[in-house]
């Protein structure tokens, strides 16, 4: 991809999250923050790609120590965001979700 | 990436992207905001899936020994933190996330040979590790004092001073490289130098101000990772990571407008150093006599109430004091009282913090009240209820022009006719300033920890 594109991409990612989040009430922020948090875990996705193309043990111990880091970042970001997000489920002003499936990968 | 199966990532990308963006929509109701989490956690379960099948990925051992080592980590740590330390590990899981990016960009730049004059990837690259060090230092300093394990605020002499030095040295070690130094010890001072300036920037912050500053370093951590994603050609971490950088900008603007500062001002530091002269001179001139009351003399008022506000504070949490108060609202109800919550956007350490809580201990949604819902109301509250609230409440932001938290918003408390604090002791809120209103007239004190008061009320109810 050339830089151009790539800076579109990111205008349009930018705008994106502008409007979808501009629109979450007071009360969730936490647990939006939290959300959010776990999906820039997705630099995990970075070190999967690079531990592909570096070789030596220095490398793969500062990358291994990333992928760890990108882990525990999804899926302790994810985890904690349900925890608090349960407790608001079922009260008055509307139905429980309908029972999504576990959404961790690990 | 290439053929049918770089297509075939691409494709699961922007499902991927999809899931995200559909997740991230659910959190703006409380009722679907645990299906959204959920699609957004299969959206990354798609992505990390599909990049394993990248032909640029090697080292499956690796990688599954970096999966399982963050697995057995993050999830015990999920799992096991209290409602009340939600805050700090945010915090944690934020620090790692700008880890992981520091890191990579470090082992990026040793693949390369330390060659990154190809300034379309030597730019975002050093962006990336710049930010993902600051975020990784800076959020655990945030964890540390929100943990309580660095108490009180530090203030560096200068520190403005030293950290945009620290900034400056940074970028200074990043020109040198993108021009064609290919020392590796000038990337490691660039890690380092970004490191304390995360550091020392998050010291001086005083607690009052860490939503800001957490929420802040996710953002930081969302832009680094978008970085990343430029310099590695990754679409995923492009689109991801900007939309966390996107939101997370917003969050922390409302959060800062909520307590009327700026941004900048708290990044400053200038709560920490402002506090302890202000406050000094508008305490002492207002301080006069603290009345203090009994648990069995609060359930008494309260019992003749027809309205009573509780107003909850980091005390409730600290003290798990929520399904008490809970149990305290039934006992209520069961004499026609009205009761509602006052929830300040920034009670406790960030916002919402108080309805997570509250929630928890099945509080109704609807009895729960925003600051602006709740003001008109407490002229015809006959008790204002504070549990461990201090600075939310202080009239001083009202009425104090010298006041460092002059111009926060905050709950009218003291229009209603009577008020009781529950509260440890005398001490100053986390903002440090003393608080005229418990030395107000219609003021009495309930000192004792915040479960064990709202206990004893229970009880005194139940036995009227």
């Amino acid at each position: 991809m050339d830089l151009l594109t790539e800076l579109a991409i990111l205008l349009l990612a930018g705008f994106v999250g502008f409007y979808v989040i501009s629109k979450v009430p007071n009360t969730l922020h936490t647990p939006l923050m939290s959300g959010t948090n776990a999906i820039h875990g997705i630099v995990l996705l970075g070190g999967l790609l690079v531990i592909g193309e570096a070789t030596g043990f220095v490398n793969d111990l500062i990358l291994v120590i990333a992928i760890a880091f990108g882990t525990i970042n999804i899926v302790g970001g994810f985890l904690v965001t349900d925890r608090m997000l349960e407790m608001f489920k079922g009260k008055p002003g509307g139905q429980a979700s309908a029972g999504a499936g576990e959404g961790e990968e690990g | 990436m290439e053929g049918i199966t770089g297509d075939l990532v691409r494709i699961a990308y922007l499902v991927a992207f999809a899931l995200f963006i559909v997740g991230m929509a659910g959190l703006t109701s409380p009722t679907r905001a645990v299906r959204g989490n959920r699609i957004a956690a299969v959206g990354m379960a798609i992505a990390v899936v599909a990049t394993l099948f990248d032909q640029g990925v090697g080292d499956y051992a690796l990688i599954a020994l970096g999966i399982v080592i963050g697995t057995v980590v993050g999830v015990p740590a999920a799992r096991r933190v209290q409602m009340t330390a939600m805050p700090q590990m945010v915090a944690l899981f934020n620090g790692v996330g700008g880890g992981a990016i520091a890191l990579i960009a470090w082992a990026e730049f040793r693949r390369s040979g330390g060659d990154i004059t190809n300034l379309e990837i030597g730019v975002p690259l050093v962006f990336a590790a710049i930010i993902g060090s600051i975020s990784f230092w800076g959020s655990n300093i945030a964890f540390a004092k929100l943990q309580g394990l660095i108490s009180g605020t530090l203030k560096i002499p200068g520190g403005l001073f030293v950290n945009i030095g620290l900034m400056a040295a940074a970028l200074a070690c990043g020109v040198a490289l993108l021009a064609g130094s290919d020392s590796e010890l000038l990337f490691i001072l660039l890690l380092v130098f970004a490191a304390i300036l995360g550091t020392l920037a998050v010291l001086p912050i005083g607690g009052a101000d860490m939503p800001v500053v957490i929420s802040t370093l996710n953002a930081f951590t969302g832009l680094s990772a978008a970085a990343a994603g430029v310099a590695l050609d990754n679409v995923a971490l492009i689109v991801a990571g900007m939309i966390v950088g996107a939101s997370g900008t917003i969050l922390t603007n409302q959060m800062a407008k909520a307590m009327n500062r700026s941004i900048g001002s708290v990044l400053l530091g200038g709560f920490g150093g402002q506090a302890g002269g202000g406050a000094q001179a508008g305490a002492e001139g207002e301080q006069g006599t603290v009345r203090s009351t009994s648990a069995a003399d609060a359930a008494i008022q309260m019992a003749y109430a027809s309205q009573v506000v509780v107003v909850p504070g980091y005390g409730m949490a600290v003290a798990q004091a929520q399904h008490a108060v809970r149990e305290m609202t039934k006992e209520l109800e069961k004499r026609q009282i009205e009761v509602k919550f006052a929830i300040h956007p920034v009670a406790g350490r960030m916002p919402g913090h108080m309805n997570v809580l509250l929630a928890e201990a099945d509080v109704p949604y609807d009895q729960l009240k925003e600051m602006d819902e709740i003001n008109g109301e407490f002229p015809r509250t006959d008790v204002s209820l504070v549990i461990g609230a201090n600075d939310v409440i202080n009239p001083d932001a009202r009425n104090v022009p010298d006041s460092p938290i002059y111009g926060m918003p905050i709950l009218n408390v003291d229009e209603s006719s009577s008020i009781i604090v529950l509260k440890r002791s005398m001490s100053s809120g986390f903002a440090g300033i003393e608080n005229p209103l418990f030395f107000n007239d219609k003021t009495q004190m309930l000192f004792g920890d915040a479960k064990g008061s709202v206990g004893e009320i229970v009880s005194e109810l139940q036995s009227l």
